[in-house]
């Protein structure tokens, strides 16, 4: 039988709550109300005037087809950079887990690039691969290889990919390391004295008992290459060669702050909060449902 | 007692009033400089401050072109804006469009008494930023013109005569076979694709990049850069990026660390690029006209200009607005625009500027500096290259920027990719047509 405290009367419960609620309001509802509202209008940028355009903004976006084909593109993207994310997170987690000495070295060391801002871990980047002067493409180019992400669009999206992915393999390796120090040592060893090898032991035990946090950091890190990843993309490639690094988010920037639309600006962000909504009812509805708690 | 306090309140005042106004009166300057660009225009501030005692103008930095126009929206919507603003030539039909949010220089400098001769100005520079009707909407600040930087020593090491003949693209495109096959791996390489590329192409060929001369004369205008003469030019760019004669580099400048690390031999980019080419090259340059097609509309008529102009924000007091008719009127004086002009590479806004540089010799002692000016006052500019007037400008270019890549990469043909670019650019413009309708 759970255990149940109830509050007797309604202010204090609410007293408690309201910090969450408004700190929601103001810096959630209030906002994407206001893009709701504005993605409703053509305005001029200095807000002088704008015309009510109804649902034009939407029309205009959804009747361009390379709008439609960054949806593509963000899928792409999304799947590349959780991926590149979180596998290498858990193998190093996996290894920290099993270091006797000097773990607290690697786990910092580890940690580190979470520190780094993504439109800074852009730049650096950029900078190793830098078609003139970059490290990484130089050797690539004794090795044969003339590697060109300016003209090159899979190369360019490789390279956002990883300058994405590396500070998140931080945040995840944290996540996951937390996670395997959780797993009873007993269920291993017993497995062990079975003789299960590791990989196996891993696999059947470990992995499963690990799918809650896999679970949150899919959801998390979907999130975060959805939203967070236009600095990294601004920095590297501005959405091309062509428009092959063109996500959504990226759109909603460059549209908005550069080009002073933000009308079609909201309009995109609409689009993209239930693009997301809905990614995100279909992770708790189908995904959740193979997590065991 | 109530009357002693009002006339009290009224002495005051009439005392104060005097004292107010001879206070200092606070001019807010927003520009885009930094590095040595940003010290010449802080110099540039402290001599305006030093020369009177009326107003102090208060210079600050806000990021690249597209950060500081941002800024000063920004601030404009939240009622905190700059009294002088500098926008970059590509956001020239926003602000011209945004009626109640500017105050056009012309009238800022008639209700100032300030001196004022708009026809001191270079037309070339002063027509991309007047009305149709000859009045001046902001203060040209900054502007160059594409040109041809040679690298000589290159050119000797691939066995080519330095000073080979590069005035037309035909000549080029000889001298360009010639770099390849004498071992040169980055014969032709460019900055600002789509500024020297398409719109100054069109200018200089005389042909038209956009209907209604280039938006000068409306919001209701379509993007003519499908036109033969472009796409022929652009075909022939395909090739050389196929034949490994032309190396693109990026959409913006990127070009120049190439080309002033002495690893390309042609470069085509701003005449403002002459500061750091001076400073850093190591190796023996040319700077040459702009090459144009023989034959191919009236070429060479004029080039354009890029840069940025100063826009002046409504919403202030007379009294500041004649600090801002005096300071404008300072920036346009002779000896003021001709240092900019000989330490900057940008041209000079006056034809004062342009004679006194002249006078002093300073052309003679660095050969080719006058090639800008030269190639921007050849010809009275036509409807075809007094300059562009494009709603949402900035984000056109992003498409051009797109379409030129697919032509670079092979993916698209130059036909495909410019009627591409004029079908999505066209959408824009509509947009920008009914948001200022």
């Amino acid at each position: 039988m759970e255990k149940r405290v109830t509050f007797r009367g309604w202010l204090l419960p609410l007293l408690l709550i309201a910090p969450q609620v408004i700190i929601s309001a103001v810096f959630f509802f209030y906002p994407a109300g206001q893009a709701i509202w504005q993605s409703l209008f053509i305005p001029d940028p200095f807000g002088l005037s704008s015309q009510f355009v109804g649902l034009g903004n939407f029309e205009f976006l959804l009747t361009d087809k390379f709008y439609r084909a960054s949806f593509v593109t963000t899928a792409v993207f999304s799947i590349l950079v959780t991926l590149c994310s979180m596998i290498p997170a858990l193998f190093l987690a996996v290894l920290a887990d099993r270091l006797i000495k000097g773990s607290g070295v690697y786990r910092t060391l580890l940690i580190w690039p979470y520190a780094v801002a993504p439109a800074v871990a852009g730049v650096l980047w950029l900078f190793m691969f830098n078609t003139r002067v970059g490290v990484v493409s130089w050797y690539l180019g004794q090795l044969g290889y003339d590697w060109n992400h300016v003209l090159n669009g899979n190369e360019a999206m490789g390279l956002v990919v990883v300058a994405s992915a590396w500070g998140r393999i931080s945040y995840n390796f944290l996540f996951f390391f937390a996670a395997l120090q959780a797993v009873p040592r007993s269920v291993i060893e017993a497995a062990a004295i079975d003789g299960a090898h590791f990989w196996r032991r891993f696999f059947t035990i470990v992995l499963p008992l690990l799918s809650p946090t896999t679970f949150f950091l899919l959801v998390v890190n979907i999130v975060y290459a959805f939203f967070e990843t236009f600095g990294v993309i601004h920095t590297i490639t501005s959405g091309g060669p062509q428009q092959a690094t063109t996500i959504l988010v990226y759109k909603v920037f460059s549209d908005g702050f550069v080009g002073q639309d933000l009308g079609s600006s909201s309009a995109q962000s609409v689009i993209l909060l239930i693009v997301v909504g809905l990614l995100t009812v279909v992770q708790f509805k189908y995904i959740e449902k193979r997590v065991h708690y | 007692m109530k009357k002693t306090l009002i006339s009290g309140l009224a002495l005051a005042t009439a005392l104060s009033a005097p004292l107010a106004a001879s206070a200092q009166t606070e001019i807010q300057f927003w520009h885009a400089f930094t590095g040595r660009l940003g010290e010449l225009v802080k110099a540039q501030v402290e001599e305006f401050n030093a020369s009177q005692s009326d107003y102090t103008v208060v210079e600050s930095h806000k990021g690249n072109y597209s950060e500081t126009l941002n800024a000063g929206i920004a601030a404009f919507r939240a009622g905190e804006q700059p009294h002088i603003l500098m926008v970059f030539e590509v956001g020239t039909a926003t602000m011209m469009a945004a009626e109640g949010a500017i105050k056009p220089v012309y009238e800022v400098m008639a209700e100032s008494g300030a001196e004022f001769d708009p026809d001191a100005y270079i037309g070339a520079v002063k027509g991309y930023y007047t009305t149709t009707d000859g009045q001046m909407l902001s203060l040209p600040f900054n502007s160059s013109t594409p040109v041809l930087w040679v690298n000589r020593d290159a050119m000797e090491a691939a066995g080519v005569d330095p000073d080979t003949d590069l005035s037309t693209w035909q000549k080029v495109d000889a001298v360009l076979e010639q770099l390849k096959a004498g071992g040169e791996e980055c014969p032709l390489v460019t900055a600002w694709q789509s500024w020297i590329h398409l719109e100054n192409f069109s200018a200089y060929h005389d042909v038209p990049f956009a209907s209604k001369d280039n938006g000068f004369g409306g919001v209701d205008t379509e993007l003519m850069l499908n036109g033969e003469a472009q796409v022929a030019h652009l075909s022939a760019m395909g090739q050389w990026a196929k034949d490994g004669e032309f190396i693109y580099t990026g959409r913006r400048n990127e070009g120049g660390a190439n080309f002033r690390a002495g690893d390309c031999a042609l470069f085509t980019e701003s005449s403002a690029g002459y500061a750091g080419i001076s400073s850093e090259a190591e190796f023996d340059f040319d700077v040459r006209p702009l090459p144009y097609w023989e034959g191919v509309g009236n070429a060479p008529q004029n080039t354009i200009i890029g840069g940025a102009s100063l826009w002046v924000l409504s919403g202030h007091d007379d009294a500041e607005y004649k600090g801002v008719g005096e300071f404008l009127s300072f920036l346009s004086s002779t000896d003021v625009q001709a240092k900019w002009h000989q330490d900057t590479g940008y041209l000079p806004i006056t034809v004062a500027a342009g004679d006194a540089t002249r006078a002093s010799g300073f052309y003679d002692e660095n050969p080719g500096t006058d090639v800008a000016v030269i190639q921007m006052t050849a010809n009275q500019p036509t409807g075809n290259s007094k300059g562009l007037r494009l709603g949402s400008f900035d984000q056109i270019r992003g498409i051009i920027d797109e379409e030129l890549e697919a032509i670079w990469s092979g993916d698209k043909t130059a036909q495909e990719a410019m009627d591409s670019a004029k079908e999505r650019g066209d959408a824009l413009l509509r947009r920008f047509e009914s948001a200022n309708r």
